[in-house]
Order: structure tokens, then C-alpha cells, then sequence
């Protein structure tokens, strides 16, 4: 293990929170001049594992090495001194002053006891020289796009805190290709340099492009470090989702052929519907009585698209036809006049509304489809709470309890209860099993399969593929912000995962 | 334990602290000032027998405060603030006053004309005109903050400074006396021996909690106040929530002006309603909402209101000249914010729970 060329050898971190263990017994090593990328679905432990290397948080166990010295990471500043230097994918510099300002904030040069300007310039533009970009340095970071503020960022990180370590954390979220290339060219620079990178992505497409290694993290443990050249893309998804190939290759022998090809009604039709930048134009089609599950990696597009067909957020191409008419009106209060009904991913931001009470959540959709002024009167909130308190099991002392005082799994099934509540005819649950215990993840999935047979239909979005598999009719699978796929339920988990990797 | 819970309901009604408020300053009053709570009965030549007393002064003087602390408990309850009431208030004034005024236009004005107890608009129409001109304050500021996306406190900082002007541009630069004896009726009229602006005041509150309560624009309000992308994922028009609660806060602050500029006589443009955005705030937060939103309670705001209303007169029959009055005022603001801090709160909880706790913890 002791490499000379490791310039930082984590070992054996583990780091538990109250309730939960983010990570375990994990191993990470970075080489000089290398692009190591870090992958793993939500809640795999990324961001833990870069807080314990940069000081924000500090490990329960474990060892970190820098350049084959053990080091005690105090703090964020710590870590900089130390030369570990991050650039966020939320640029955290001064737009309204120079780039030059922006790079040697808290270095300027004095001369007299005030600033030597023109030095500060030089030194400025020695840093952005370094990345080979075209850069004033005088002028206001302001006027550059977000992905020459990201370099500056990263000129800045070089420069004046001389790192030897850097990390990118989904640096390439907001670019275009473009610029994203751009990136790439200064990050190949920087390793000829033998500098670190420690590169943060969604996009299996980037790392491919250019990591040297892969480091795979699930659900807090370590799945391996491979080199990249080494592991296909299918390898990499199977390890992110935790299938082996040799269980792949059983399940995909076992799965039952099951018949569902007769002729339905559609209910939602979508033809080419996207919105720039967002989503490509997606064709999509889901019947009555049908479970359509979405297959995705994070930010392959699912929840955006559900976005569009819930009216979140307009979409600026295509049409959409739900129950035979077509939609002109986007937005979630029209979506639940026409029956379409959209339980959020972010439970948190987009679901609870914490201060109020179990009832009052339940009872919110139901109350917005009837408007302001036919208020659902007390007793029939109070009976309508009771039902799908009973019905999904919910656990709370009363229906006055405050939403914010429940557990995530019990929150998740007031939010579905307040959908249920609007009676909807499609159905769409986005991640709607995260962070619930197996139990009420079962109860939701039998949920879905019964409102089907009552003759709604449900989109049902997952990270765990053999939930989708179980609870659907048809899969359809996106990647890279388009539909690249879809299939029937006799599908086969390993063409799925191909599909979700890009290797069909 | 059952008396235990039912002190906790008591203590944890938002009623409870601006209630205690409130006795304290009474109280402060019976010991130190014994005079302060004489009532008695007199003969008006006008509206023959009714209450005088300070207690009585309070609720009438107080008025157009709790007005505009019904107001701005709804807009604050939707997470924002309106910071221009005070200059809805002067506009509203203004308006009454030029309409009631005969020298609208270029006609020659005389001493005469100017003292005349008459008007040159209906009175029905004064009071309508009053109320539309604040109505439309609460709509811009409402458009300002809900379609502009403009943050309250800008956007109403805007007619906070606009409007004084505005009410200077309607008097034409005048500070206007009014003469016209019917309008008086608003600030100084009694009906059933009890100030008119109480009625009033009664009115307001009952339509405002119907308004709220009996509907689910409430319900929406705190939802929009909490969070208000789950309540846009709810199908629930946030916007118009929005513009709702702002639109009734002009409200509010243009019957708070009627009243105002019907008890002194006189519109005056730079001081009809000073100050008063900042002692509804303060009322409002007295009355236990947050000033981030959510739960609220209109009648602990205009609790919150007498509680001001109570200390101000405190003060004036102490004898503190009018100018320390902000001095005083800021103790008071100072005692309401360490009063409910997390600090103090987790004092008293102890201080009352040291035995139910336990009980507490269990159920």
C-alpha cells in the first residue's frame, strides 16, 4: 500500500452519523499527477468521504496520509494549508470584482502600505497563464461564464494555495460541452504538472473521457478502486448499483415471461417534449391500468422529465396529451385538475411542509384542487387523515402531530397519502421508496401495482433497479438527459444496466 | 397530570405570552399609577352617555395600530413584511381629506370655503375612494413581491418612501384640516357608549379570521410561509397567496388611516401613520408568529397591538415626555425579544415541566 507515488492514502475511514454509518472502512488513494474519479449513487458517501479529506468533518476511525506523512485534518483552512484545495460546482468567488482580486484575495502584494496593483495583475495573470485560458484579469469576474469563473477558481486554488490536491466536486453540472472540454484540457494540464485531481461526477460519459481511476463507493463502503481502462462501462453501473455479473447473468435466465401487450388507452401521451437544456425531446406513452417505471442514473434526466409532465416547469418543445386532450396550461395546480398527480424526489424541499400538521399535509393537494373557498370542514379532514394514516401505516401519536417531528420513512408516506388524497388518474412517484425501511417500501410497491389494477397509471421512478423491475410494466431507461430506451417487463437486469450505461 | 397538560395548552397558545405581557403592564399600572384604570360615565352633547377612561382611550387610540397588525399578520405569516403601511395610512388620509376638501382644482381658495362644515364628495364615496386607494398600495406591493419576485422588504420599501410623497402630491404639498363634522364619526364616535373605531376594529378582525379560517386561504398562507416549493408541488397558486395577504394589508392600513385622519381632523403627509410598520411588526411578533413565516395568529397580533398601545399610554401618564418615548420603547422591544428567545423559552419550560417532563417524554 505504501506507493511513493500516493500523495494521499486514506485508510480504514469510518464515520457514522446519529442513526446511520456513512461510511466504512474505506480506502482512497490519490497518485501524483492522476484524475481519479469518484462515483456512487446518493448517500454512497462522496461527499462524506471529501468533507473527512478537506477537515470538515472528522473520522470516527482511520488514517490519512499526505506525501507518506499522517496528518490530523483540523478544518477547512487546515486542509488548504496543507494543500488539498476544492473547487465546488457553485463557484464561491466575488462576481463584482476583478479576476485578479478574485484570485489573490487575502495574498494581494503591498507597497507602501496599500496594494501594488500592478503586481497583484501580474501574478494574477501568471496564475490564469498556467490554465492557458484567454482571461482579462482586470476585468470583473462577472463577465465571465460560470466556466471560466470555475477555472479562476481553480487558478486561484493552484496559486495562492499552491495545491498539490484538487478536488472537483461536479465541476461539469452547469457547462456545456464546450466548456466542459475546456475543463478537461486545463485538468490533463494540470496532471502533466503531477498534480492530484479527485473528480466528483454523474456523467459516466465524462469519466470516461478522462479519469485514470475509478474509485466506486456504496452505500458507505468501498466497492473498489479499478483503473479506468480496465473497467467497462456496464462493470462500473453494476458495481455503482451493487449486482455482480454472475448475478446478473442467473436473474436474467429466472425472469418470468409474463404477457401484457393488449391494446390500451393511453392516458399520457408525450411527443418530443423537452425543454432546452434540460431534457432532450422525449416520446413517451403510459396506459391505464400500467406501471411505466423510469430507469436512470442520477441526473440521466428522469426527474426532470417528470418536472415537465407535472408542469413544474414548462416545457419548450413538443406536446403533451393527457386523457385525450392537449395540455396548453402547464403547472402542478392544473396537472392536479387534469388528475396527474407528482410526488416529489426532494422530500425535504419539494414535499413537507414541516410546521404543519400530519392532517393539514394530507389534506394540502386536495385542498388546492378545490380552491380557496370550498374548505374541506374539520371532521371530513380529520376522516380523510385517519384513512391513509391507517391505510399506509403511518406512525404518529395524532393528526395534529407536526409533520417535522416524524421519521423520514413516515414523512414520505404522509406526502404520498396528500397524492392519494387528490385521487389522481396518473400517479407519478419519484424515488418514492428513499430512505424508508423495507417494510413500508413493500407496502408502497404493492400500493402502486394495486392502484394499477384499479385502472390508474403510475410512473415510477427508482434508483434501485429491482424495485422498477418488480412494480413495472414497461421500463423505459434515460441516460444523458434523453430516453434512450425501453422495454416490456421481460426485460433482463443486465440489459437494462447496458442500456443505463450507454453500451446498447 | 391532567392539570399539567392543560398548563401546557394554556402556555403554549400563542395567545398566552402577549396575554402576560399585557397584565404585567397592568399590573405595573395598579401599583405605581392607582388612577389608571378609572372609568367613568359622561354626557356627550353629540352621542350622549358614554365610558371615558384610560382603559377606554387605549382600545380607541390603539385602533388603527391593531388594524394594521391584522394586516401585516397575514403578510408576515407568508413570509415577508410590508414596511410601507405607514405610508398607506398618509395616503389614505390624504385621500379622504382632498375629497372632502371643496378647493380640489383650480378653484380660488378662501379661508371660507377651506372651514366650511360641508363636503364635495358623498361621504359613502370618501370612505370608498379611502379604501380603494389602500387596497391598490397592498396590490402593488403584493404584484412587486409575488410576480416581480422583488424581496418584500425592497418591495415595500419602495411605497415606504413613495407614498409619503404621493399623500403630499394629493394634498398638494398641504397639510389639510378637515372640518366636515360626519367624518369625525370614525375616530371619535360612540356607538352603545363605546368608541365607533372599536366596532370597527371587531369588524375587521371577524371578517379577517373568517376570511382565513373559514376558508383555506389560512391553511395556504402558512403552508406558503413554511415552504413554499412544497407548496407550489401542491398545486397551490403561491403567487396569488401571495398578492392576497399584501392586497389586505392596504386594506388594513387605509381603514387605519380613515380612522387616523378622522380622530386628528387633518391629513398630514409626512406624519399621519409614522412609524406605524414598525410597531405592527413589533405587535405581530409579540403575537408570537414568526417573522420567517407560518403559523399565526391574528387576535394574539392585535393582543400584541394593546400591548403597545397600553405601554405608550403607561408611559405618557408617568409623565415621560413625548420625545423619550422611543427610548422607552426600544426597553420594551428589547424585553419582547429576550422574552422570546430559545433562552428563555427553554427557562420557563423547565421551570413548568420539571415534574410533567418525564410524563411528557413517555407519551
Amino acid at each position: 500500500m505504501n506507493n511513493p507515488n500516493n500523495i494521499v492514502e486514506m485508510v480504514g475511514i469510518t464515520k457514522s452519523f446519529p442513526g446511520v454509518v456513512a461510511l466504512e472502512d474505506v480506502d482512497f488513494s490519490l497518485r501524483k499527477g492522476e484524475i481519479h474519479a469518484l462515483v456512487g449513487e446518493n448517500g454512497a458517501g462522496k461527499s462524506t468521504l471529501i468533507k473527512i479529506l478537506t477537515g470538515v468533518e472528522q473520522p470516527d476511525r482511520g488514517t490519512i496520509a499526505l506525501d507518506g506523512k499522517f496528518v490530523h485534518v483540523r478544518s477547512p483552512q487546515h486542509s488548504q494549508e496543507l494543500g488539498i484545495s476544492t473547487v465546488y460546482q457553485e463557484v464561491n468567488l466575488c462576481t463584482n470584482i476583478s479576476v485578479a482580486e478574485n484570485i489573490m484575495l487575502g495574498r494581494e502584494p503591498h507597497r507602501f502600505g496599500s496594494i501594488h496593483w500592478k503586481k497583484m495583475n501580474e501574478m494574477a495573470q501568471h496564475a490564469i497563464d498556467r490554465l492557458n485560458i484567454d482571461v482579462d484579469v482586470t476585468k470583473p469576474l462577472g463577465n465571465y461564464s460560470i466556466a471560466i469563473q470555475q477555472m479562476v477558481a481553480i487558478a486561484r486554488a493552484l496559486e495562492v494555495l499552491s495545491a498539490k490536491v484538487l478536488i472537483l466536486d461536479e465541476p461539469t453540472s452547469s457547462l456545456d460541452i464546450q466548456e466542459t472540454n475546456l475543463l478537461f484540457d486545463v485538468m490533463r494540464r494540470l496532471k502533466s504538472e503531477g498534480i492530484g485531481i479527485i473528480f466528483i461526477t454523474h456523467f459516466l460519459d465524462q469519466v470516461y473521457q478522462i479519469a485514470d481511476r475509478i474509485t466506486v463507493l456504496r452505500n458507505g463502503k468501498l466497492v473498489g478502486s479499478y483503473e479506468a481502462s480496465a473497467l467497462p462501462r456496464f462493470e462500473l453501473v453494476a458495481k455503482m448499483l451493487g449486482r455482480s455479473l454472475v448475478e446478473l447473468d442467473a436473474m436474467a435466465k429466472e425472469k418470468s415471461q409474463e404477457e401484457g401487450g393488449e391494446d390500451k388507452q393511453p392516458l399520457v401521451e408525450a411527443k418530443a417534449l423537452g425543454l432546452t437544456g434540460t431534457l432532450k425531446p422525449v416520446d413517451l406513452q403510459i396506459n391505464a391500468s400500467e406501471v411505466l417505471g423510469i430507469a436512470g442514473l442520477l441526473g440521466s434526466g428522469r426527474t426532470e422529465m417528470v418536472s415537465l409532465i407535472y408542469g413544474v416547469t414548462p416545457p419548450d418543445t413538443g406536446s403533451l396529451v393527457v386523457d385525450g386532450e392537449e395540455v396548453t396550461k402547464f403547472s402542478p395546480l392544473e396537472s392536479l385538475k387534469r388528475g396527474v398527480a407528482l410526488c416529489p424526489e426532494d422530500r425535504k424541499a419539494e414535499g413537507v411542509v414541516g410546521d404543519l400538521t400530519v392532517r393539514e399535509n394530507i389534506i394540502l393537494a386536495l385542498q388546492a384542487r378545490y380552491g380557496w373557498f370550498k374548505f374541506i370542514s374539520p371532521q371530513k379532514q380529520n376522516e380523510i387523515a385517519n384513512k391513509y394514516i391507517q391505510m399506509l401505516g403511518i406512525v404518529t401519536p395524532s393528526p395534529e402531530q407536526l409533520v417535522k417531528n416524524l421519521s423520514g420513512g413516515n414523512q414520505q408516506k404522509v406526502i404520498l397519502a396528500r397524492w392519494l388524497a387528490t385521487n389522481p388518474k396518473v400517479l407519478i412517484l419519484d424515488e418514492p421508496t428513499r430512505g424508508i425501511d423495507v417494510g413500508a417500501k413493500t407496502e408502497i410497491q404493492k400500493l402502486v401495482i394495486q392502484l394499477a389494477e384499479e385502472g390508474k397509471s403510475c410512473m415510477f421512478i427508482s434508483s434501485e433497479l429491482d424495485e422498477v423491475m418488480r412494480v413495472s410494466d414497461r421500463i423505459a431507461v434515460l441516460r444523458d438527459r434523453s430516453k434512450v430506451a425501453e422495454y416490456a417487463n421481460d426485460v433482463d437486469e443486465k440489459t437494462l444496466i447496458q442500456a443505463m450505461a450507454g453500451e446498447v | 397530570m391532567k392539570q399539567t397538560t392543560f398548563l401546557k395548552k394554556i402556555r403554549e397558545s400563542q395567545l398566552f405570552w402577549p396575554l402576560v405581557a399585557w397584565a404585567l403592564i397592568l399590573l405595573f399600572n395598579a401599583i405605581v399609577a392607582p388612577g389608571f384604570f378609572k372609568l367613568g360615565i359622561i354626557e356627550d352633547p353629540v352621542y350622549g352617555k358614554r365610558l371615558y377612561g384610560n382603559l377606554v382611550d387605549i382600545f380607541n387610540n390603539g385602533a388603527p395600530l391593531m388594524l394594521v397588525a391584522i394586516g401585516m399578520t397575514l403578510v408576515i405569516a407568508t413570509g415577508g413584511v410590508d414596511l410601507s403601511v405607514g405610508a398607506v395610512i398618509a395616503i389614505s388620509a390624504a385621500m379622504g381629506a382632498v375629497l372632502i376638501n371643496p378647493a380640489l382644482g383650480n378653484q380660488l381658495i378662501t379661508n371660507d370655503i377651506l372651514t366650511r362644515n360641508a363636503t364635495n364628495t358623498p361621504l359613502p364615496i370618501i370612505i370608498l375612494a379611502d379604501l380603494a386607494a389602500g387596497t391598490l398600495c397592498g396590490l402593488w406591493n403584493g404584484l412587486l413581491v409575488s410576480r416581480a419576485k422583488i424581496q418584500p422588504m425592497v418591495a415595500t420599501l419602495i411605497l415606504m418612501v413613495a407614498g409619503r410623497g404621493i399623500a403630499q402630491l394629493i394634498t398638494n404639498g398641504q397639510i389639510m384640516t378637515i372640518y366636515y363634522t360626519p367624518y369625525f364619526w370614525f375616530g371619535n364616535g360612540y356607538i352603545l357608549g363605546l368608541p365607533v373605531s372599536i366596532y370597527i376594529v371587531t369588524a375587521v378582525l371577524l371578517l379577517a379570521w373568517l376570511l382565513v379560517r373559514k376558508t383555506a386561504i389560512g391553511l395556504f398562507i402558512e403552508s406558503v410561509g413554511i415552504n413554499t416549493k412544497s407548496t407550489y408541488y401542491s398545486g397551490i397558486n403561491e403567487k396569488n397567496v401571495k398578492l392576497l395577504a399584501y392586497t389586505f394589508c392596504g386594506f388594513c392600513g387605509a381603514i387605519a388611516g380613515l380612522i387616523l385622519s378622522s380622530y386628528v381632523h387633518s391629513a398630514d403627509g409626512n406624519n399621519n401613520g409614522l412609524n406605524y410598520e414598525l410597531d405592527a411588526i413589533l405587535s405581530v411578533v409579540m403575537g408570537g408568529t414568526l417573522m420567517t413565516g407560518g403559523r399565526f395568529s391574528l387576535l394574539a397580533s392585535v393582543i400584541g397591538a394593546v400591548v403597545i398601545w397600553t405601554f405608550t399610554v403607561t408611559v405618557y401618564s408617568l409623565g415621560v415626555p413625548a420625545n423619550a418615548l422611543l427610548a422607552a420603547k426600544a426597553v420594551l422591544v428589547l424585553l419582547v425579544i429576550l422574552l422570546y428567545s430559545d433562552y428563555s423559552r427553554r427557562l420557563t419550560n423547565r421551570l413548568f415541566e420539571r415534574r410533567g417532563s418525564q410524563h411528557d417524554r413517555a407519551n
